[in-house]
């Protein structure tokens, strides 16, 4: 297990410095960057001469291969530089919106989860009825409907039903849970149902494998209630392959954050990204991308250990 | 196989053996239908000219903001266009560039899928690893760094960067599906006589290999057109995709559709309709697809 271990740890450091390396030269192949955007950007006449002292302050006049030292020794001793745009440290612009959208994407799972196995549950149960069918249209519905049109959906009812229209400033949950539940739970609703949808579908074709189990005939042959059957025998195993789906999409909510944020008008991590990509905001772009995988690529080390933690023959393979 | 599936329901029903297609409608009735709601998009995508009422571009500021009635049928916009007809253009915009990003990420995928697969060995190890990487963002957020990255070349007024930059992340997902089928293909007997028969690398792969891993393929095809719809619709959204005036579904729900909640919510109400319809129906038909042509394959 301690081998296992190391080893699936160290595999995360080849795809770490690929993820840095490879945004990198993404954003250097063509040329053009931030100071165009930021003093040409409203058609404003700038002097040759101003450009290249904007750029000299930035740093992009460097050679190539200097920035790219600069940007790796910063990833190792995580120091991201400052942002082009807002002239603050990335780090500490990201900082600030994270507790925001973590809060959503944390809620989504939440709603997510609790209805997703109920769903899933009842389709593999009820298998090839109607119930079955109408579950897959839902859930086939969810990762259909843009999460940002559910969205907007949402908030098409609020404003009609209640003449609710989302608060322009966040409010943190130890402020004042209340305000900051009603603000978040929307979001957290429109791109939840994506994720229940997945989670659902997981739950009903992992349930229908472990349902044709030997153990499951020998649980009902010794005559355990069926209700017993399902929630301790069958759910229980059955629960495991869907929580690498479980984990694996809550890394993904970021991506529907992305798009979604800016219906809700909620500064998060989703809207930052928007904006640094529409300013070319080179160092800000990097950084973020630097999260996002770093992000999912800790969620999968979390995951593949916890199998092996449940599951002994992944182990000793 | 298919034969197979036809030979053993004709047993059942007791009736004479059914043709592929016939047999498909049997079996996968909600994938038929989705396959008509595909067929009626391409229609509108092909023959917008034809079916659109109005000009899509067409400004008329005297109906700005007009709810659906019998002269517009899903309203007007802000600027007076007839929405019924941007959404019909808007078919297009979606499928050429649902289709080419999906058809260009798959082929590229399937291909690597198929030589890390043949190879193995240390081009597997390296081709997987940059897989990896790309693994690492979600389909959303590498596009909005291709898109940052590439900005915008215009070739007939579709962004060719734009077809790239959601075709990237296609690339690494299809390919790690297509390498797990080649990899039962490559230990097949015929491959070891293609090779010992002195068949080049590429004509193994493209010749022998790739015809084997069709089914795969063409699923992911279908259900990452789906997600390239998705995708084009979000950028769009976020400004970052298609451009004004060019008639786009996730272009007409942003910017100033929002501002018209209370007043014109049939901006809001038809774009994302479209957008769930084409998207559900690519969805369900690759479903459909995967169920009908090889039940075991799962994505």
């Amino acid at each position: 297990m301690l081998r296992y271990t190391i080893n699936r740890v160290l595999l995360t450091i080849p795809t770490l410095l690929g993820v840095a390396v490879l945004v990198f030269f993404m954003l250097r192949i063509v040329p053009g960057d931030i100071v165009e955007v930021k003093l040409r950007g409203d058609g404003g006449a700038v002097t040759q001469e101003t450009i290249e002292m904007e750029r000299h302050r930035l740093g992009l006049d460097k050679p190539l291969m200097v920035q790219f030292k600069d940007w790796m020794v910063g990833v190792v001793t995580f120091n991201y530089g400052i942002s082009m745009w807002t002239e603050r440290p990335v780090m500490e612009e990201i900082a600030i919106r994270l507790e925001l959208s973590l809060e959503v994407a944390i809620l989504a799972t939440l709603v997510a989860i609790m209805l997703a196995i109920p769903l899933g549950t009842t389709a593999a149960l009820y298998r090839d009825t109607w119930i079955d069918y109408l579950m897959r249209i839902v859930t086939i519905g969810g990762i259909s409907i843009p999460s940002f049109w559910f969205g907007m959906l949402i908030m098409l009812g609020l404003l009609a039903a209640f003449n609710w229209l989302p608060p322009i400033t966040f409010t943190p949950i130890y402020v004042d849970p209340v305000a900051n539940l009603t603000q978040l739970i929307w979001p957290a609703l429109a791109v939840g149902y994506r994720y229940c949808a997945v989670t659902a579908r997981m739950i009903r074709s992992s349930l229908l494998e472990v349902l044709s189990e030997d153990y499951i005939r020998t649980a009902r042959a010794k005559g355990v209630q069926e209700k017993l059957v399902i929630s301790r025998h069958a759910l229980r195993n059955a629960l495991l392959p869907a929580i690498t789906v479980i984990a694996l999409e809550f890394t993904f909510l970021i991506g529907g954050l992305v798009v979604t944020e800016q219906v809700f008008n909620l500064n998060g991590i989703g809207q930052l990204f928007v904006q640094s990509v529409s300013r070319n905001d080179f160092t800000l772009i990097q950084g973020m991308v630097m999260l996002i995988a770093a992000f999912y690529v800790f969620v999968n080390l979390a995951v593949d250990l916890l199998y092996a933690v449940f599951d002994p023959r992944i182990r000793y393979t | 196989m298919t034969i197979a599936v036809s030979d053993t329901s004709a047993v059942e029903t007791r009736s004479r053996p059914r043709g592929p297609i016939a047999e498909f409608v049997r079996q996968q009735p909600l994938g038929t239908v989705s396959f008509f709601i595909i067929c009626a998009m391409m229609f509108a995508g092909v023959a917008s000219e034809v079916v659109s009422p109005y000009d899509p571009l067409a400004i008329d500021f005297v109906s700005i903001l007009g709810p659906p009635s019998w002269t517009h049928w899903c309203g007007t916009d802000a600027y007076g266009r007839d929405i019924c007809s941007r959404l019909i253009y808007g078919s297009r915009t979606a499928l050429v560039i649902g289709f080419t990003s999906s058809f260009l990420g798959s082929s590229i995928g399937a291909v690597l899928g198929i030589a890390s697969a043949y190879f193995g060995g240390r081009i597997d190890n390296w081709i997987q690893r940059v897989m990896d990487v790309l693994l690492a963002f979600p389909i959303i957020v590498l596009a909005l760094v291709v898109v940052a990255a590439l900005g915008k070349i215009l070739v007939a007024g579709i962004d060719i960067n734009l077809i790239l930059a959601i075709a990237i992340p296609i690339v690494p997902r299809v390919a790690r599906v297509v390498r797990a089928a080649a990899l039962s293909v490559r230990v097949m007997p015929y491959v070891d006589a293609a090779r010992a028969a002195g068949y080049s690398h590429a004509r193994i792969i493209f010749r022998h290999m790739a015809p084997n891993v069709v089914a795969p393929y063409l699923i992911m095809l279908t259900a990452f057109i789906a997600q390239a719809i998705l995708a084009e619709a979000s950028l769009s959204f976020l400004g970052l995709g298609v451009q004004e005036p060019t008639a786009a579904w996730g272009l007409m729900l942003s910017g100033n559709a929002s501002d018209f909640y209370r007043q014109a919510p049939w901006m809001i109400l038809f774009p994302g309709v479209a957008i769930s319809l084409a998207v559900f129906a690519f969805n369900l038909f690759g479903d459909s697809l995967r169920d009908f042509l090889d039940p075991r394959f799962k994505v």
